[in-house]
């Protein structure tokens, strides 16, 4: 029984593969090389650790939903494009009326969104590449015609304090949030079914149309997923800045596409992980606040970011591609 | 009463008629071949059989009673399974996942997928079957092409209370691993179920099949016992050159 349960551990541990890892080497190195050189400029204070996972946390919401969108071999452009005009509705509708209705608003339209999406990737039999192309560029123009440009400020306290810059003993509330979606989204992703599913349908679409699994029903859940969490994410940044424009969420969708890919989800579906996107985030995000602590220019953090990208992306990915 | 019964079965595409009447029966236990030129309707039937496409007109009963499979669920549901040419893995996922693909084990109260379960629900069907494969949590793409048959075989196995459908089963398969699935086909109709085979090898087909179906440009030309025919009146009866 021993030698067996031996035996078992050791065939396990030979399916481990080692770039699964990666992501978390990079994040220590890339970590202890900055607490080394910005110790005096104060990257490992507790303000200064937090701020990055405040910062961080609505890429992290939608990182979740992207793990889904990716492995199951689907793409959403429009990620960015939502998060601007949920914002928006959600920062309007909070002038005139409760906040709860504005929330709603908000994720009406990412669900909205979503939903449309979905539905041109799935009756229409379209590549949701340029569904979502086609998306993005018409919810990015809404987002700027119904304000004007003009950003909207929320006053509502309650919806900040939830939302924003309220604190739970020591620990920001953003922080709940980003565990929240990751625990939710890892538990689903893991250990449901429609974790499985979503993995299969990217991995084989026949094989999973032929083993009676709903494709479309799937490839439209992650879309609607994809969105609502554009929506999640505007009404975070909403809270943080206590206000909306339409330039909210305009990087984003880069950020979150690499943040997944390095945390070892397959752009091209069939393989996933929550908890690795998590960890990408998080080292975007860091990268970013080591740069700016440097001193870099903004245009000098663009180069520098993009070097990075590359040197993860290629410890990360090399060699997957034609097995 | 025949385990499964197909009666003139006609299926057409547009102003394709790719069956053209086919009556058929297969019992538990026995292996019915399917033989045929491209194009003479094989892939079709077994279509029809597993709930890909309707038939045009014709029946299908199963026990006497006639079925009518609106998704390819259905057919499955009662106890239909097939092993399609391109196996219909999927191939960055484990032995057990594929085997499960679909129907995944639940447990408790979050309904959590058993993998713990359906990994070694796996191992005993591969044992059972004498399939070697080093783990049931080894990745499709990490098992050799015979293995992978093997997998795809284990699966409809596992699930067919009555018929398997096997569209080529050994296409792409080396003398060997040709040898392992055959050996295996062998087994399943030992454990009473019925089994419809296309195949192109002649050879295949006589070591295997109790009867010999030969369809030709949609129609059926014929239905031989295997032990009472030969390879010459099979070929001729395909090529129409009777």
């Amino acid at each position: 029984m021993a030698a067996s349960k031996r035996a078992e551990v050791v065939t396990r541990l030979r399916e481990v593969e080692p770039r699964r890892f990666v992501v978390y080497a990079v994040f220590l190195l890339i970590f202890v090389f900055f607490a080394a050189t910005l110790h005096d400029d104060g990257f490992l204070s507790h303000t200064n650790l937090l701020n990055i996972v405040r910062q961080t946390t609505p890429i992290t919401v939608m990182a979740v939903a992207v793990v889904f969108v990716l492995s199951a071999g689907e793409i959403d452009l429009s990620l960015g494009a939502v998060v601007a005009l949920s914002a928006l509705v959600t920062a309007d509708v909070m002038q005139s009326h409760s906040a709860v209705l504005a929330i709603a608003a908000g994720l009406g339209v990412g669900i909205g969104v979503g939903v449309v999406n979905g539905l041109f990737v799935t009756a229409l039999v379209l590549p949701s590449f340029l569904v979502t192309l086609a998306s993005m560029g018409i919810v990015t123009g809404v987002a700027r015609s119904i304000t004007d440009l003009q950003a909207v400020a929320v006053v509502n306290q309650r919806f900040v304090d939830i939302f924003g810059s309220g604190n739970l003993g020591p620990i920001p509330g953003l922080a709940f949030w980003a565990l929240g979606a990751v625990v939710l989204g890892h538990f689903v992703f893991r250990y449901r079914r429609f974790g499985a599913h979503v993995v299969a349908v990217g991995d084989s679409a026949r094989a999973a149309r032929a083993a009676g699994i709903r494709v479309d029903r799937v490839r439209l859940a992650v879309f609607v997923l994809s969105g609502a969490s554009a929506a999640l994410a505007a009404i975070l940044y909403t809270g943080r800045l206590q206000g909306a424009s339409y330039t909210l969420g305009e990087q984003d969708l880069l950020t979150v596409i690499a943040a997944v890919v390095i945390g070892g989800t397959r752009l091209f579906g069939g393989e996933g992980s929550v908890i690795g996107a998590l960890v990408g985030s998080l080292l975007m995000g860091m990268l970013t606040n080591g740069l700016i602590l440097w001193g870099l220019t903004s245009s000098e953090q663009l180069i520098a970011q993009g070097v990075l990208l590359l040197l993860a992306i290629s410890l990360t990915l090399r060699g997957r591609r034609g097995r | 009463m025949p385990l499964v019964r197909v009666e003139h079965l006609r299926k057409e595409f547009g102003a394709v008629v790719a069956v053209d009447g086919m009556t058929l029966d297969a019992d538990g236990g026995e292996v019915v071949a399917l033989v045929g030129d491209n194009g003479a309707g094989k892939s079709t039937v077994v279509n029809c059989l597993a709930g890909v496409y309707p038939p045009t007109s014709g029946r299908i009963l199963l026990d006497g009673a006639t079925v009518q499979f609106p998704h390819p669920l259905e057919a499955r549901r009662q106890g239909i399974e097939a092993v399609f040419q391109d196996l219909a893995l999927a191939d960055l996922q484990p032995v057990y996942m594929n085997m499960f693909l679909g129907r995944e084990l639940v447990r408790g109260p979050l309904r959590r997928l058993d993998r713990e379960t359906m990994s070694a629900e796996t191992q005993r069907l591969l044992d059972d079957l004498d399939v070697r494969i080093d783990s049931p949590r080894k990745t499709i793409r990490d098992l050799s092409g015979g293995q992978r048959q093997a997998v795809a075989i284990a699966r409809a196995v596992h699930w067919a209370q009555r018929l398997v459908l096997m569209d080529e089963p050994t296409a792409s398969l080396g003398v060997a691993e040709t040898q392992r699935v055959e050996e295996l086909i062998r087994r399943l109709r030992d454990r009473g179920t019925a089994i419809l085979l296309i195949s192109h090898s002649l050879d295949q087909v006589f070591g295997l099949a109790d009867r010999i179906c030969v369809l030709r440009r949609g129609k059926q030309v014929g239905i031989r016992t295997a032990a009472q025919t030969t390879g010459e009146e099979i070929v001729a009866m395909i090529t129409g050159l009777v």
